[in-house]
């Protein structure tokens, strides 16, 4: 039963290696790729009722007793973002055929893809915090490779900046590694959360842990680390576009989850106090960088940052209840922001242009207006109306400021919450409801002397995207992921109940720590 | 010997960081070398430098004798050396390719995307 831990990280493992050897057949990688997540996403699933019904799993890697070997665990938390991720990926692989290129997909893609997953799992499920830094390098490498594959000017750009920062993140992650091994002595995780609340040298550790705050701060993209993001994320196709925003930042704010409840608890007056003032941070320059954007996906990516912040702010809070909106939070953003720039696809493929300032070719509004609800569904869940799972994930992170009496990052969330609505009302004008015929720009205001301005600092034009109409698995794609943020709203109650669940165990690591060491550690 | 270790660790450090600030991907390359050197030589002057017997268990043994060195700083680096080789090779290909593209070295011909 405890080969089920490993599942997830060895089925699209072995998918990359079946479809490396099926090279020459891109419909063959395409059906064992998909086959491959939705195996993924079944395993996953029943990690997690496994986990919830029977609680913590442990694996020993080749039978070295803990803290000796390198452990693999499934507590509520890494399986959830396990289910998360198989949920992300069978979505990727469904719509990549219409939205990568032949050349790109001839180029390895989707073996890419599935290591990216394998690695992304891998992080999630590991217990060992060095082994952590080798699943990170993993996914690492193959979004690398995925972001500046086709080799357009945009992409090498971005993906410079994406490849350095992230480099430097690691290096940083990995010196943490080692001055933590120098005064503990030990990687394992439970192991370390027991040396760290009996170390001596309380100031070591907390340094310690404020470097994996910085490390872990760049992976999540948070306040003020996250420059890397928008200038990447707008630049390869769009279904690789899609998956890194659900899933990538969302591993460093697990790992930020994971060492700050797990492992450093031991002065969260200091720890998570930082974590709090970068959270707000993060949310209001996130927010304020896509009011100034006019592409269509470098406004989704700032506001990818911003929603970094809510996460991070249930991570600093530090209660139940937070901590229970953080993992809601989580659940709720990987599916709808993922949709959002799978709908970004949808919508560059009928208007010819992901540009908010230049009209495209036709009206959505007109030729589709499925893609219309579609966009309002996710858009209105991301900014947070009722009845949609934003709402309720932001309700309860805002409850949980108010109980916590923390008024000022409370009021924050809330202006927040309505400039994101701004933003995609924004969106919503200038790339569904406005047809052709109407001047470009007209709406943002101003003189004359202002447009000619506007004109000449146009981004470049997306060329990674696919031109044509679009694919009906487009548009079922995006509407299953539609349908399944509104079913997270609908069932909100039970949801939020796992949400619950996961936070008190992420709280009270002791279940953790002897379903690693054994009853006696 | 830990204070030389670590003064060495810190001037990489500090010159991985110079060069990567320069205006050049060249150099930016160049940092990330020596910053991943840093990162190797930290690790192993934290798990404790000794003159201490090499990690080997006797044949009649279970266990490591009293007083050998710890192999596991050693093994952190070593997985550590050979991720980063790859990442380099990696990250050479793409500035070549970038620079082929752009046909400049000069950072600030690599704004296009950040407007």
């Amino acid at each position: 039963m405890s080969l089920l831990v490993l599942l997830p990280v060895l089925i699209p493992l072995c998918v990359a290696a079946l479809s490396m050897v099926a090279w020459r057949s891109l419909v063959l990688q395409r059906v064992l790729g998909t086959l491959g997540s939705v195996a993924l996403l079944v395993s996953a699933v029943a990690l997690l009722l496994h986990v919830d019904r029977e609680g913590i799993l442990a694996l020993q890697m080749g039978s070295w007793p803990a803290p000796f070997g390198i452990t693999f665990v499934a507590d509520r938390m890494g399986a959830i973002m396990t289910v998360l991720a198989g949920a992300t990926g069978v979505a990727t692989f469904l719509y990549s055929p219409a939205s990568v290129d032949e050349r790109r997909q001839r180029l390895f893609y989707y073996p890419l893809l599935s290591v990216l997953l394998a690695g992304v799992c891998g992080a999630f499920l590991t217990g060992d915090i060095f082994n952590l830094y080798v699943w990170f390098e993993v996914l690492l490498m193959s979004s690398f490779v995925l972001l500046a594959l086709g080799g357009e000017r945009p992409q090498l750009e971005g993906a410079i900046k994406y490849v350095t920062l992230n480099l430097i993140s690691s290096v940083l992650f990995l010196i943490a590694v080692g001055i933590l091994y120098g005064a503990v002595g030990t990687l394992n995780m439970a192991d370390l959360a027991l040396k760290v609340a009996q170390a001596e040298d309380k100031g070591v550790i907390t340094a310690v842990s404020v470097l994996f705050m910085a490390a872990f701060g760049i992976k999540s993209a948070a306040f003020p680390l996250f420059f890397w993001l928008p200038s990447s994320y707008h630049t390869p196709p769009f279904a690789v576009s899609a998956i890194f925003a659900g899933l990538l930042t969302k591993v460093g704010v697990y790992a930020l989850i994971r060492v700050f409840t797990t492992i450093f608890t031991q002065d969260t007056a200091y720890t998570h106090t930082i974590l709090l003032i970068g959270a707000g941070l993060t949310m209001v320059t996130g927010v304020l960088g896509a009011a100034a954007q006019f592409e269509f996906r470098r406004v989704l990516s700032f506001h990818i940052v911003s929603q970094i912040g809510y996460m991070i702010m249930g991570l600093a809070l530090y209660t139940p209840l937070a901590l229970a909106g953080a993992v809601f939070y989580i659940m709720h953003h990987i599916i709808v922001k993922a949709n959002l720039f799978f709908i970004a696809g949808l919508a560059h493929r009928i208007r010819g242009t992901s540009s908010l300032k230049r009209a495209g070719a036709v009206s959505v509004y007109r030729v589709s207006p499925l893609t219309c609800i579609i966009f309002l569904v996710a858009a209105m869940s991301l900014a947070g109306l009722p009845p949609l799972s934003g709402f309720f994930a932001k309700l309860i992170l805002v409850r949980a400021g108010l109980e916590a009496e923390s008024y000022t990052i409370v009021g924050v969330a809330i202006v927040v919450g309505l400039l994101t609505l701004f933003s995609m009302t924004k969106i919503w004008a200038e790339a569904f409801w406005k047809s052709p015929g109407e001047a470009p720009g007209e709406s943002t205001g101003g003189e004359p002397a202002g447009r000619e301005h506007a004109e000449r600092t146009e981004e470049p034009e997306c060329d990674s995207a696919l031109a044509g109409p679009p694919t009906a698995m487009m548009y079922a794609v995006c509407g299953g992921l539609a349908v399944v943020t509104v079913l997270v709203g609908v069932f909100a109650g039970p949801v939020f109940g796992l949400a619950e669940r996961t936070a008190a165990e992420l709280l009270n690591n002791g279940a953790y720590i002897r379903a690693v060491l054994g009853e006696n550690p | 010997m830990e204070l030389l270790f670590a003064i060495i660790a810190g001037v990489l450090f500090a010159a991985g960081l110079y060069l990567m600030l320069r205006r050049s991907i060249l150099k930016l390359v160049m940092g990330l070398v020596l910053i991943g050197h840093s990162a190797n030589i930290t690790i192993f002057t934290a798990g404790g430098l000794t003159r201490a017997r090499s990690a080997i268990i006797a044949p009649d043994a279970t266990t490591l004798p009293a007083g050998s060195a710890d192999p596991l700083p050693q093994a952190l680096i070593l997985t550590a050396i050979v991720i980063s080789f790859g990442v380099l090779a990696f990250a050479i290909v793409l500035v070549s390719r970038a620079w082929q593209e752009v046909g400049n070295d000069d950072t600030d011909q690599f704004a296009e995307t950040d407007r």
